[in-house]
């Protein structure tokens, strides 16, 4: 790849029927481009987290993906509340999801941890009350 | 042992095969998402008493070869269109999850 590839997607805010879709297209797009399927599953994965959180806390936001030469970059960027503890936020099991987020299955507290878990680098930038924006890398 | 397999196995069923020809390697047993999405790998059957339509899209990014619903649950209609769509491998059992697990585990 001569040079690197960008897509971009809106994540709507509070529709849990079409959370994932952005997830799923970028899932086609790489797969498209060729890329080795374990590197595909952990940027679905990492991304679906992402927007997920998203849907959950910020009324949506949106996500910028960038493929070079050896690595895939997410750019997840929300106006909603922000982090006001990211390393609380990070520990496994925290979560701040509401109970109807719960019933769905959602809201384990392993969001954050997972996207960190499938990334070779992980960035949060949070200021409360302004928003969030999340880089994450996945090399291949 | 391919899905398809698996769907005609004794207590277990097709409720729907996008892909019957991928092998099922291993499983994961579990309804909450984001630890499946954190512990399954690639390729397991992914036993769940979860539903709602989210279970497909965590099962196509974690790139699970099916879904086991156990203790008889269906999918609802809105889970149902959107794993033919992505091309999730949905079965069912009537049997808890444990069992269903037990009963993957003689056949793979």
């Amino acid at each position: 790849m001569a040079e690197s590839l960008r897509f971009h997607y809106d994540v709507d805010g509070g529709n849990f029927t079409s959370a994932g879709q952005a997830s799923v297209q970028v899932k086609n797009n790489l797969s498209q481009l060729g890329l080795d399927p374990a590197v595909i599953r952990r940027v679905s994965i990492a991304m679906y987290e992402g927007e997920i959180n998203m849907v959950i806390h910020a009324d949506g936001g949106s996500a910028d993906i960038i493929v070079d030469d050896s690595c895939v970059t997410i750019i997840l960027a929300d106006k909603g509340p922000g982090i006001a503890d990211v390393e609380q936020a990070m520990q496994d099991g925290f979560s701040t999801a509401p109970d109807n987020i719960r019933s769905l299955g959602f809201g384990a507290g392993m969001g954050l941890p997972n996207m960190k878990r499938y990334t070779d680098f992980m960035q949060i930038d949070s200021v409360v009350g302004e928003g969030t924006t999340i880089t994450m890398k996945v090399n291949f | 042992m391919t899905v398809s397999e698996l769907a005609s196995a004794g207590g277990f069923r097709a409720i729907a095969l996008s892909d019957p020809s991928r092998e099922v390697a291993g499983c994961y047993v579990g309804d909450l998402l984001s630890w499946v999405m954190g512990r399954a790998q690639a390729g397991n059957a992914w036993i769940t008493i979860m539903s709602n339509v989210n279970v497909a899209a965590v099962a196509s990014l974690a790139d699970v070869a099916c879904v086991i619903f156990a203790e008889g649950v269906q999918p609802d209609e809105q889970a149902l269109a959107a794993a033919q769509m992505r091309g999730v491998n949905l079965i069912a059992a009537d049997m808890p999850e444990y069992e269903a697990a037990v009963a993957l585990s003689g056949l793979i």
